[in-house]
């Protein structure tokens, strides 16, 4: 099978796959999203939407991607599968990938999705666009995104190419440079055009139930042995503590390098007001570096890409990076001693002042206001 | 034994940067640097050299001009550098690049008790992609997002980050493993270092040095050899500037938790 594939031989290749990622039986909600995302794709091409799952007794999982837009779902069982490992989840992605031949092929950039795609690509011959944000098949889409997602003047930006088909070639976008630059990625020589997305990008669709009833579970034959796999998970360790969930809540308070005079009050201060207005604590990458938080924490460039309805910005002077990550939150607010800050460039409400002194009145503020209603 | 770390100078995307008009980078106004992940792995590689005793060496693809990280790399412990190098070379994307990075590697020589560290990712790409595609390049086993390494004989146990926990993972050398930064905190440059780093090898694998390599073919290496392309690159919008409140006492705080009521937030 191996020996008679061709990535190069674009014309052989049809239809939008997603990797559907799972850790110990359970969804990982990335693959919901990039379900959505690939719908829309396969849409625009007029092909299938497939999902690819692996694991060890996983076909339960498998309806409700058909419930966000999945046409067919490979499923493959195996105990070998069971807990991720880079080699038999390559073996089994790759040899899948050279008999189905899909002709676009998403992965969700989690820890695992950016160990697992990379690799893929490699063995496949073909192209691979790390953490993109947006992605598109249709022209019109893509221009009609760049109206508002970029700062060209469209008017004198030239789209045709002699080299491929601007119309059916996937045009992946990412952050490059720390977020200073948006690059738009196509793979026009190879398939499957392989494309990483980022966790909490995507909208997830509507679930429908009728389609998660109609979507079609296939189990194809495939070869695993164990000395396939040179790696060997010992323990699995799910965190002590809970994972923030940045990308699912809808208030953010975030803190940055400006809680450095007193780290912990900081972080107390942080904590109160989100618990205030019932959200989590965020960092900048700086307050990250600096020690004073977790890195899953972390918002922006190599952090999380949120849009929270509130997102509270305390002692963060906004890195290009990290306005990147938040600046489509629907309400921003921003406490900072620097004027000339740049975060104030994106925040609906700006305070001058320091975050020690404001954030303690403005949680009395709060306080007052709820018990005034 | 020796360890073989891969490494890339970068410019610091972490102060000012500066866009040319067309959006692409003006590199020459900006500040390089070593990747700050493949410190953690220069790190790693040199505790593992201070408990075991052995070769640690530096292997970069870059211009010339990365040769002072080299230089810099060698002052802090590194025993030999490898500078791959060439016209022919650039332009490549993640694929092209692990391309011939595996085919410098090879052509150096990987032992049965070989490692190989990398960097997490470069702060100039972000992608993560270089590191697993060497590995599959040189049929190696890859660990990434490695927080821990311990090593027993030939088999290596390494704690492998998670978003939401970790994994142990057991893996035998040789094998690619790719560092975060919670894996160490990287030392600083000996004075005896600096003197000495000037001293120590520093090979330069330019394009006739590898071109028989069995990776290095004219469709993979370089911008040919890359399936990715850019085919756009822009500047992101930034929102409008909102609105400052007057002050920083009670009353701007009142007004806007006012603000927030009147948008149901509260």
């Amino acid at each position: 099978m191996a020996n008679n594939f061709n990535s190069a031989d674009i014309g052989a290749f049809k239809n939008v796959w997603v990797f559907c990622e799972q850790r110990q039986g359970s969804m990982m909600p990335t693959s919901y999203e990039l379900i959505s995302e690939g719908r829309k794709l396969a849409d625009e091409l007029g092909v299938e939407l497939h999902g690819i799952l692996l694991g060890d007794d996983v076909d339960g999982l498998a309806k409700e991607l058909g419930g966000y837009g999945a046409d067919k779902v490979y499923v493959y069982n195996s105990p070998l599968l069971k807990n991720y490992t880079t080699d038999a989840y390559t073996k089994v992605i790759c040899d899948a990938a050279m008999e189905f031949k899909p002709e676009i092929f998403l992965v969700g950039a989690s820890n695992i999705g950016r160990d697992l795609a990379p690799r893929v690509a490699a063995r496949l011959h073909t192209g691979l666009c790390a953490d993109c944000t947006h992605l598109d098949v249709d022209l019109n889409g893509y221009i009609e995104f760049l109206k508002t997602g970029s700062s060209l003047n469209l008017e004198g930006t030239k789209f045709e190419s002699k080299l491929f088909d601007v119309n059916t070639n996937l045009k992946m976008t990412r952050p490059a440079f720390g977020g200073h630059l948006m690059a738009t990625i196509v793979c026009p020589r190879f398939r499957p055009a392989m494309a990483t997305v980022r966790p909490g990008v995507m909208k997830k669709r509507p679930f429908d139930a009728a389609k998660a009833e109609a979507v079609e579970i296939i189990h194809p034959a495939f070869e695993l042995t164990a000395e396939d796999m040179k790696t060997e998970v010992l323990e699995v360790v799910k965190s002590a503590k809970k994972l923030v969930d940045l990308i699912g809540a809808d208030i953010i308070v975030s803190v940055g390098a400006g809680i450095s005079k007193d780290v912990q009050t900081g972080l107390k201060l942080a904590q109160e007001l989100a618990d205030e207005l019932g959200g989590v604590v965020g960092a900048s990458r700086a307050a990250v570096d600096a020690g004073y938080i977790t890195a899953d924490h972390q918002v922006g460039q190599t952090g999380k890409t949120v849009h929270p309805k509130v997102y509270v910005a305390l002692g963060i002077s906004g890195a290009i990076q990290h306005k990147a990550g938040m600046q489509d939150s629907e309400l921003i607010i921003a406490v900072n001693k620097a004027e000339n800050a740049p975060i104030f460039e994106v925040a609906d409400y700006g305070i001058c002042g320091d975050l020690f002194k404001v954030v303690p009145q403005l949680i009395e503020s709060i306080r007052a206001e709820k018990a005034a209603k | 034994m020796k360890i073989l770390v891969t490494v890339k100078q970068v410019p610091d995307t972490s102060g000012k940067v500066a866009v040319n008009p067309d959006g692409t980078l003006n590199r020459a106004s900006m500040q390089t640097i070593i990747n700050p992940d493949d410190m953690n792995a220069i790190e790693a590689a040199l505790a593992l050299k201070d408990e075991l005793g052995c070769k640690v060496v530096a292997v970069t693809m870059g211009p010339f001009a990365a040769e002072s990280m080299l230089r810099e790399l060698m002052a802090m412990g590194v025993d030999e550098s490898v500078l791959i190098s060439g016209r022919e070379f650039g332009g490549s994307d993640t694929y092209a690049t692990s391309q011939i990075v595996a085919a410098g590697l090879d052509t150096y020589g990987i032992d049965e008790d070989d490692i190989i560290l990398c960097g997490r990712q470069a702060i100039d790409g972000d992608t993560a992609q270089v590191g697993p595609q060497i590995a599959e390049k040189l049929h190696l086993p890859q660990v990434t997002y490695a927080s821990e390494i311990k090593k027993e004989g030939n088999t290596l146990f390494i704690k492998r980050e998670l978003e939401d926990g970790y994994m142990t993972v057991k893996v035998q050398t040789p094998c690619v493993i790719t560092c975060v930064k919670e894996l160490n905190t990287p030392r600083y440059m000996s004075v005896l270092g600096t003197e000495e780093c000037y001293d120590k090898p520093m090979i330069v694998y330019d394009y006739p040095a590898l071109q028989n390599h069995a990776l290095i073919e004219p469709d993979t290496i370089g911008l040919k050899g890359s399936p990715t392309n850019i085919f756009k690159s822009f500047t992101p919008p930034m929102k409008g500037a909102g609105q400052m409140l007057e002050g920083d006492g009670k009353e701007t705080t009142d007004k806007l938790a006012g603000i927030l009521a009147a948008k149901h937030i509260i």
